[in-house]
């Protein structure tokens, strides 16, 4: 990697090992603009905006640019500005311009810039085509008419996830971004994932939109909102309140949705504990039984589509255990049955969740009883930040108070579920049979935690020697299939989250960058550090409900089995 | 197929028989008809059947390809050629070794071309191409080819394309041997290099350093691709080369191969060349077959093999490295660069990517040395170029001059000046990407070369070279130009896909007198962000027709803008009329006019008002007595 | 599996169902079938081991591509620069009009011809030129290229 000295508007600016002049550019304190750069996938060079001038006057974008020691570039000349102008005027004329009420407003990317760079005037006719609004999967928007071609979605879909469903198709000035053959995006194996909507940096594609449901159900006095708050929401919703990524918030939260209008609020980490325990259980019979080897991690509903869909002849693989969503929606309303018999309200159960997916997971048929579905409402952390903000509390300020109680409680292992790794990790703890303080260190260094996109580790259970590999992006779970299949590798259970760094980079999260996503995984594994319980199996409240209600009543209530979907 | 194992001894062998068969059928009559897509478009393939069942009727023993050891007096040698280049007079028919051309023949003009010329040694007039009252039966007397000089073209229309024999009984591969057996890889390079060599394909990119940069890679997978895909409108300088010459092509990437170390060749020519394709195709089969290409070629340890990839239509993938993405099977889009296509070209490996031309022109260099090579054309811009010179001058075709020609020359000596009586305008060089040059005097004495044209804002391109006369509105055509580019573009970033739609709409406006002062400036400062920012070559250099026209004839725009009136645009049309006499007064014109222009009385001859006449034309097809002519235009 | 379907996955298995053969595929099949049908190419991706969306996205990028059925015969006016100049635009606008064409539809009524425009044949030295199934017609004008299809049509209905 190149090193040396670069100078930036006359500043002299060191480099080392910067991929590209922006880079260096950024370093330097300057915020290039940009629409089609994302630091984590393939450079494409399509926007220009980012162009710089050198010493020659010559133009060119500092995206693509290789810095070179000596090399001297202005970032800010008339000519720069002027183009840079030009740009968003010509992108804006292609674009449709109802701000105020776009799902984007306050957020997107190009209103951003257009402010920055004071373009007020538009010069060219409006001869946009109108394309129709896709909203079929009710986990993501698209509406072609805010798309500005920058085709991070695409890179996002195919480098990140491996699935290639958003793709250009036709070219000049027809150019649109469409599955195939225009298809609605629930008629393509779309796994609901989202992140390209947390990449579009417009309009474009966005999170279908359920917080009018959410009010209606707060405002019903004949309602019971019964909310449940996954362990990733906790150290993300604070970033929107001017607070450290990965500051856990959980209980400022719960004072928040109280005074929203919520009526009983509850942490998923007991459906987690709960998913550890039966998870774990299943894994020591598989190993008893034989297999089938690799077990797969079930939490990640976008992980379980992708199976359904593309590789039907995993699903046998998966762990029958339902999600930890799924779980604490079973158990709640299967408990509260009496309860609305009794007072004659009815439960209307909220999950906030970090993700896109968990809103189809929400509607699956499976999850369903007397046609009334276990959890009635998913939203994602935005959403919830977008509700506050509504509200005009003051969440930095607000005093926290904790979850009510009995579902309000949950170890460190279920905390630790919102990171690449956790669920490995929780489950480890819960199979291995030396509990010593000693093995959960050892297994929290063992690897499982961690950056690489997939982790292996072995322990000892029992007189079987297990190996756990560690899996996020689903372009890498595919590569982990393939090195499987190819004989490379063998492992017994493998945890899978579609997500690169796990929920906490879910799409449902507010925008942010890998290291973002990193603080917010470190806010999980402090709050599993200050837990005075660690191990699921310590939960007394699990503990206590699996031998009352759930009893004889755990397969009915806590596993289903996916039979997987034609493609 | 069985493969032959070629050594270098019997390659000789192989040279010493052609050469020989070649020597013998000179001597002998032979037709040589041009099989250009031009001409084959005009009957070509029907004349080349009509001699060929003339002489089998007369018992001739007709051959077709060279013939070996054959002591038969009375036989006669056809042969498809590749395209002399007169494309205006074709279809071309040659009589050898008389050095007859006969121009514009019929299917008919056979019998009487074989009885009287080829068998009796008369000349036929009326086939002769004449000019200002001279006949010039033999090719080499014809304006059109005397101020050419002729090296990558030199055997186009001479031989055989077909016929691996012919090429090498010319010498062909010879210099593929050369550098085989007797130069280094780094030789090679030199030899390129110091030959000044430029890509041909637009650019002007010395070769040589291209191959030499390839050559110090050290990766072993590394790949030569030969771009094909000459999609400038107007150009067809690559196409004869292939379908022509296709073994010189071959020739060429083989030696750069040698030179860079590369295994695998790639053609890359668009799918409108069908005729280029199977010949290139047939020619890779015959040098397969004889052993000239395959691995461990003549017992050395030089492996060699090549692709042809059919394009499917994207101006855009002459661009390098759309073009190497279009091969790889994906959307023909522009990478940003660096890293350059040296380094990381086709699948990610080394690549030297040139066009038709220039390695057309590597075997010469090679054969003749640098010296030789640098001697042609100018200091900065050696050598010879091909153009293809059409559009409003009398001759029409393929031609190739030496770099530094003028333009005068080009289009006056060469091209036989405007048609018709017209006086010339301007001339539209490297399609889309260049420019209008003007015809003051400055302009038409300026030098063909890569340098002098980019100093008023042309380029030479690939090397398309349009004529237009006075009656050609430059507003229009730099309209055409933008709808071109606009059409083609990828889409890949904003300002070539925005910002080409929005000068296309202004143009619109502005051709259609609809535009205003302050629409002049917003061209211009469309063009200079789009000529600035764009990803990629083709769309830094889309703006060119616009920017150039503008800088030379902005009256032109300004009659669109403030006069709202231009001359050649709104020129009245002269209306169809009825002849008097043919007209039988049925009515049916007057029927079927959709702006009731035509009146006159059953029985009696109609008129058309041309007041009404908005010239559509309904009436003209519709006539059950061709009374109706459409007015000749102009 | 209908006959079409077996004779694409043919087809691509000749290419050895590779990623880079994907536009020679796509050629073969249309120069076979005419036109590019959604289950064609949703077989292709199949067969080649890449995205739907990516076969339709290089499907959609190339000028010679066709999703759609097209004609019995295939008329393409050269829109080249020295076409062009020679006034190919009046030529096209005659057949279009000839074959009573509406909106963005490029196929006449009864099927029998697909009306398109092609860069640059490299004839120019027989500017205008048009070609119908692929056989070059040199110096068009309007008249003579209506008179060329009606020739066609008549030939047609005669069979």
């Amino acid at each position: 990697m190149a090193k040396g000295i670069m100078y930036i508007d006359g500043q002299r600016v060191p480099f080392d090992g910067e991929k590209n002049v922006l880079a260096v550019i950024r370093k330097a304190g300057i915020d290039m603009p940009t629409f089609c750069y994302y630091s984590e996938l393939s450079v494409f060079g399509a926007c220009r905006m980012c162009v710089v001038e050198d010493e020659k006057g010559k133009i060119d974008a500092s995206c693509s640019m290789e810095p070179r020691d000596g090399m001297k570039i202005r970032t800010n000349t008339a000519r720069l500005l002027k183009h840079r102008r030009m740009i968003l005027e010509l992108m804006l004329a292609s674009h449709c311009r109802d701000c105020t009420t776009c799902e984007k407003s306050g957020e997107c990317h190009l209103q951003e810039l257009a402010l920055r760079f004071g373009v007020r005037k538009v010069r060219f006719a409006d001869t946009r085509p109108q394309y129709e609004l896709d909203d079929s999967t009710h986990a993501i928007v698209r509406d072609p008419n805010k798309c500005i071609l920058c085709g991070d979605c695409i890179r996002v879909c195919e480098e990140m996830q491996g699935m290639g469903i958003l793709n250009f198709a036709h070219r000049g000035s027809d150019l649109q971004v469409t599955p195939a053959f225009n298809k609605k995006l629930s008629e393509t194996s779309c796994v609901n994932c989202g992140q390209c909507a947390a990449a579009c940096p417009t309009g474009a594609i966005t999170v279908y939109n359920e917080i009018g449901r959410a009010w209606r159900a707060l405002h019903n006095p004949n309602t019971r909102v019964v909310v449940q708050i996954a362990p990733a929401v906790r150290v993300a919703v604070g970033e929107a309140f001017g607070l450290e990524p990965g500051t856990n918030t959980l209980d400022k939260l719960v004072s928040t949705l109280k005074i929203m209008g919520a009526d009983e609020v509850y942490d998923t980490t007991f459906g987690a504990d709960l998913t550890v325990m039966e998870e774990a259980a299943e894994f020591l019979d598989r190993l008893k039984k034989g297999g089938p080897f690799p077990m797969f991690t079930s939490c990640c509903p976008a992980w379980i589509k992708y199976l359904e869909k593309e590789n039907p002849k995993y699903l046998k693989n998966i762990s029958s255990c339902k999600s930890p969503m799924q779980m604490f929606g079973a158990v709640l309303k299967d408990l509260y049955q009496k309860k609305d018999a009794e007072d004659g309200r009815t439960t209307f159960h909220i999950a906030i969740m970090p993700c896109t997916a968990k809103k189809v997971e929400a509607g699956r048929p499976e999850f369903r009883h007397d046609d009334v579905p276990d959890v009635d409402l998913v939203l994602t952390t935005q959403e919830v930040i977008n509700m506050i903000k509504e509200s005009g509390i003051l969440f930095a300020e607000i005093e926290g108070e904790s979850p009510d109680l009995p579902f309000g409680m949950g170890t460190g292992a279920a905390a630790i579920f919102g990171a690449s790794g956790g669920v490995a990790e929780a489950v480890a703890r819960r199979v291995v049979e030396d509990k010593s303080k000693n093995t959960l260190q050892a297994i929290q260094f063992s690897g499982v935690r961690g950056d690489d996109a997939i982790r292996a580790v072995s322990l000892p259970v029992g007189e079987h020697m297990v190996h756990i590999a560690v899996v996020h992006g689903l372009v890498n779970a595919k590569k982990l299939i393939a090195d499987i299949e190819a004989g490379l590798e063998y492992y017994d259970l493998v945890e899978v989250m579609t997500c690169k760094t796990g929920c906490v980079g879910g799409a449902g999260q507010p925008h942010g960058l890998t290291p973002v996503k990193k603080q917010r995984a470190a806010g999980l594994y402090e709050a599993d550090r200050a837990a005075l319980i660690k191990r699921s199996e310590r939960n007394p409240l699990v503990q206590e409900m699996l031998e009352t209600t759930l009893k004889g009543r755990t397969h009915e209530l806590l596993h289903v089995s996916y039979t997987g979907e034609k493609k | 197929m069985r493969k032959t194992k070629l050594t270098r001894d019997s390659f000789h062998v192989f040279r010493a028989n052609a050469r020989n068969a070649y020597k013998q059928s000179e001597q002998r009559p032979s037709v040589l008809i041009c099989a250009g897509t031009g001409c084959i478009a005009g009957g070509a393939m029907k004349i080349f059947e009509n001699i060929k069942s003339e002489c089998e009727s007369r018992g001739l023993d007709v051959y077709v390809g060279l013939k070996h050891d054959t002591p038969e007096e009375k036989s006669l040698h056809i042969k498809m050629s590749g395209c002399h280049g007169f494309c205006e007079m074709g279809p071309l028919v040659h009589i050898e070794p008389m050095g007859i051309m006969y121009i514009h023949v019929k299917p008919e003009d056979c019998h009487e071309i074989l009885e009287k010329t080829v068998l009796g040694g008369e000349i036929i007039d009326r086939l002769v191409y004449h000019l200002d009252g001279v006949a010039y039966p033999k090719q080499e007397d014809i304006p059109f080819y005397k101020g050419q000089h002729r090296v990558v073209l030199e055997n186009c229309g001479r031989m055989d394309a077909e016929d691996i024999e012919e090429y090498v009984a010319k010498g062909g591969y010879a210099a593929f041997e050369k550098a085989l057996f007797e130069m280094s890889d780094e030789e090679i390079c030199k030899t390129i290099i110091d030959s000044g060599l430029r890509g041909r394909g637009g650019g002007g990119f010395p070769a040589g350093r291209k191959w030499d940069g390839a050559r110090k890679q050290k990766t072993e997978q590394k790949y030569i691709v030969c771009n094909g895909d000459e999609g400038d409108p107007g150009a067809f300088m690559d196409r004869s080369i292939m379908e022509g010459n296709p073994h010189s092509v071959l020739e060429g990437m083989m030696i750069a191969g040698r030179a860079v170390g590369s295994d695998t060749g790639y053609i890359y020519v668009r799918a409108e060349y069908p005729l280029a394709v199977s010949r290139l195709k047939t020619a890779i089969e015959k040098a397969e077959k004889c052993g000239l290409l395959g691995d461990n070629i003549m017992g050395t340890d030089f492996s060699f093999h090549i692709h042809v990839n059919k394009g499917a239509g994207a101006f855009v993938c002459g661009e390098g490295s759309a073009l190497t993405a279009s091969i790889e099977g994906n959307r023909g889009m522009p990478r940003v660069k660096p890293p350059r296509t040296i380094e990381h070209g086709l699948w990610a490996a080394p690549t030297v990517l040139n066009n038709v031309e220039t390695f057309a022109n590597v075997s010469n260099i090679i054969l003749n040395g640098a010296e030789w090579y640098h001697n042609l054309g100018t200091k900065s811009s050696p050598g010879t170029k091909a153009f293809a010179l059409t559009g409003n001058v009398v001759n029409t075709g393929l031609i190739e001059v030496p770099m530094g020609t003028t333009i005068r020359e080009v289009v006056f000596d060469i091209g036989g000046g405007i048609p018709n009586g017209k006086k010339f305008k301007a001339v539209q060089i490297g399609g889309p990407s260049g420019g209008c040059c003007c015809a003051s005097e400055e302009h038409l004495n300026l030098p063909l070369d890569f340098d002098s044209l980019k100093s008023i804002g042309a380029m030479i391109g690939s090397g398309g070279l349009v004529v237009m006369d006075e009656d050609t509105c430059m507003v229009e055509t730099a309209r055409f130009f933008m709808e071109f580019t606009q059409k083609e573009s990828c889409g890949k970033c904003v300002p070539c896909r925005e910002g080409t739609k929005r000068m296309l709409e202004i143009l619109n406006r502005i051709v259609n007198n609809e535009g205003c002062l302050e629409d002049l400036d917003l061209l211009e400062e469309l063009s200079e962000t789009i000529t600035s920012t764009a990803l990629c070559g083709l769309g830094q250099s889309a703006c060119k027709p616009v920017q150039s026209t503008l800088k030379y004839f902005r009256e032109e725009y300004l009659r669109h803008v403030v006069d709202h009136h231009c001359p050649i645009c709104n020129k009245e049309k002269p209306h169809p009329v009825i002849d008097a006499e043919k007209c039988k007064g049925c009515g049916k014109c007057r029927k079927n006019c959709p702006m009731e222009a035509i009146e006159g009385t059953v029985k009696n001859p109609h008129t058309i008002d041309p007041k009404k006449c908005i010239n559509c034309g309904a009436c003209v097809g519709n006539c059950p007595f061709g009374a109706i002519t459409a007015a000749e235009e102009g | 599996m209908d006959e079409r379907l077996k004779r694409v996955a043919e087809i691509a298995e000749e290419h050895h169902c590779a990623g880079a053969n994907l536009i020679a595929i796509m050629q073969e099949i249309q120069s076979e079938f005419k036109y590019l049908s959604e289950q064609d190419l949703t077989l292709v991706a199949e067969k080649l081991g890449i995205s739907t969306a990516k076969v339709y996205s290089v499907a959609t990028f190339y000028e010679n591509f066709s999703l759609e059925p097209k004609g019995k015969h295939i008329i393409k006016v050269c829109a080249g620069t020295a076409c062009h100049v020679r006034k190919s635009g009046p030529i096209y606008d005659a057949i279009h009009d000839y074959l009573e064409l509406k909106g963005k539809s490029k196929t006449s009524a009864d099927g029998l011809f697909t009306l398109e425009t092609v860069a640059c044949l490299g004839a120019c030295g027989l500017a205008p030129v048009m070609t119908i199934d692929g056989e070059v017609h040199a110096k068009m004008t309007p008249e003579s290229a209506v008179e060329l299809l009606k020739e066609i049509r008549a030939k047609e209905s005669a069979e």
